[in-house]
């Protein structure tokens, strides 16, 4: 698609175009192809040289248990965290999605948390949930829970799971809800007339319908589970105990924190931006065409 | 509604309130745990009322900071997560409109492939290329600054791909109306097209200015001197591993502060807020 007409000027465009480009050349492009170009490299312990070793940092870390760890463990995030984050907002939406007095001021209430920032979100769910003093902490206690999220590492991975599932809903909320008001209200009276009842209703027509905000939201929710869960682990566990919350991302800053090895950490950052590549391009490949029946 | 129901309306009357009250159950706490004094949440009996310390705290926390750990006040974070989210904001807006302005309305030699470079950014986030953009960062002096915080930052894909969709849809014939009135490239921009996308860029604004003001990580590693903290990394460095030296009310009136601005954007601009997650999201 293209303008019929246009302005003519040779050197102007370029000019509208450079701070953008610059930005992206100097920020963007040239430190991802350092990324790249370093994780064929190895340093030797000094720094003093480095050799080109093709493949073998890609091995080594592949070879790596821990990282073959790191990796399971954020994906099981990430589906643990999409999966609670959209059922409950799955349901909420479909809740506020009738006439009910006051359904405005329901949305209001419901999505604010977007706007708050993943370390806050983890500082305040810590802070709840801090064994010796957080208020949940204790009603857990007295259910008999022995919670210690700093020292059991599956107590710890929950504590990261249910902040990001709470942030996340506000986001999940306002889409099934636009998703929702978008299927028109004939077919499903039509449904009706039929005899099918709200469940069924729900189950053949309503979910159906809805699912290219279905499939959208899950890659929305994955990236977010990858990406942006960052500021809610560095704040909540710092990747413990015994690295039972790392995520690839976590585990690229802190490897980078210790300055340790320069090669693994970019082929680690290599792989991850074959994994947004990759989610990207299943967006647009099938979420642009809108999975529908 | 399509059928009636025995019990009107009360199981999604319940069912919403529950969720309501899930969303601002931590936050909830966070409020009252900033109006107690820091010996009663120490000792693990905090009452779920407020107490009577909200002046005490909040003033502690916006002037002078915490005992120990951060000794820079709230206030200065404030200031600077605000710097950083008007410029990411306001940076972003600026260089994407001109950007796309370009790519629509000239042809011009590697239109195309510029046009591509902007949209391929989409696919490299800041986590993915941390360490060597910090070392760029490092080689240009930038550390510590505000340049530093936002120029990474500032390029914007999906700013450039809505502006672009959205001068699509400007009819040629104003164009052509405005060159007939003798109107360079400058002025059409300035009088006909910015008056245009001015509920595009309100939109856009909202949703970027949540973001600058959320930024985490990447402040975490370009900030070394206490003074250019933002709110955001403050807070993580109040909390100390052992809990006996947490302040914990002035932390949680840190998180107060620091989801009032973007919250506050959020509900009191719902209308344009939703408009801009929606279309950004395309």
């Amino acid at each position: 698609m293209q303008k019929q007409s246009v302005f003519h000027s040779k050197f102007l465009p370029y000019l509208l175009v450079l701070p953008q480009l610059a930005v992206v050349l100097v920020f963007f492009y040239w430190p991802a192809a350092q990324a790249v170009i370093q994780s064929f490299l190895l340093q030797d312990a000094f720094g003093l040289s480095t050799t080109f070793v093709w493949f073998e940092n890609y091995q080594d870390l592949l070879s790596d248990p821990d990282y073959f760890s790191t990796i399971v463990r954020t994906f099981l995030f990430s589906v643990a965290i999409a999966l609670s984050s959209l059922s409950l907002a799955l349901l909420l939406a479909v809740m506020a999605d009738r006439p009910l007095r006051g359904s405005t001021f329901y949305r209001t209430l419901l999505i604010w948390p977007y706007a708050v920032a993943p370390p806050v979100v983890g500082v305040l769910w810590v802070f709840m949930l801090n064994p010796s003093l957080g208020v949940i902490a204790h009603g857990l206690r007295n259910l008999g829970v022995d919670w210690n999220p700093l020292l059991d590492g599956n107590q710890a991975a929950t504590l990261i799971i249910l902040a990001a599932a709470w942030k996340q809903i506000s986001y999940n909320f306002l889409f099934f809800l636009a998703g929702l008001q978008a299927i028109p209200s004939s077919v499903i009276e039509a449904a009706a007339i039929d005899g099918a009842r709200p469940m069924r209703r729900f189950w053949t027509i309503i979910f159906p319908l809805l699912s290219p905000t279905i499939f959208f939201l899950i890659v929305v929710n994955i990236v977010y589970a990858f990406f942006d869960t960052f500021g809610i682990i560095d704040t909540m566990t710092r990747g413990g105990p015994a690295k039972a919350t790392e995520t690839l991302v976590y585990k690229v800053y802190s490897d980078g924190l210790l300055g340790g090895n320069l090669g693994s950490s970019a082929a680690q950052s290599v792989i991850l931006m074959g994994i947004v590549i990759a989610l990207t391009a299943f967006q647009f490949r099938f979420v642009e065409r809108k999975v529908n029946y | 509604m399509v059928e009636h129901r025995k019990f009107g309306n009360l199981l999604p009357h319940l069912i919403l309130w529950t969720g309501v009250l899930i969303v601002a159950f931590p936050v909830y706490i966070a409020f009252v745990a900033s109006t107690q004094d820091n010996a009663t949440i120490a000792n693990g009996q905090m009452s779920l009322l407020p107490g009577g310390h909200f002046l005490e705290t909040y003033y502690k926390t916006l002037f002078v900071g915490t005992s120990g750990t951060t000794r820079e006040p709230v206030g200065t974070m404030l200031f600077n997560s605000f710097v950083m989210a008007m410029l990411i904001a306001v940076g972003k807006i600026a260089i994407s409109l001109i950007s796309a302005y370009a790519i629509v309305y000239f042809r011009f030699p590697f239109r195309m492939t510029i046009f591509w470079l902007i949209f391929i950014t989409l696919m490299l986030p800041v986590e993915v290329r941390i360490y060597p953009t910090y070392k760029i960062v490092a080689d240009l002096n930038l550390l510590d600054s505000y340049a530093g915080l936002t120029l990474p930052l500032i390029a914007s894909a999906t700013a450039t791909l809505l502006f672009r969709q959205f001068f699509m849809t400007v009819p040629d014939e104003l164009l052509e109306a405005s060159r007939i009135d003798g109107a360079g490239p400058f002025r059409f921009f300035w009088d006909t097209l910015l008056p245009l996308s001015r509920t595009n860029m309100a939109a856009l604004f909202v949703i970027l200015f949540i973001l600058g003001w959320n930024q985490y990580l990447w402040p975490l590693l370009i900030t070394t001197r206490d003074d250019m903290q933002t709110i955001q990394i403050g807070i993580r460095k109040m909390i100390v591993t052992s809990d006996a030296l947490t302040e914990w009310p002035v932390v949680m009136a840190t998180a107060v502060l620091a989801m009032l601005p973007p919250v506050a954007v959020v509900v009191l601009m719902q209308k344009l807020f939703v408009r801009g997650l929606v279309e950004t999201e395309k």
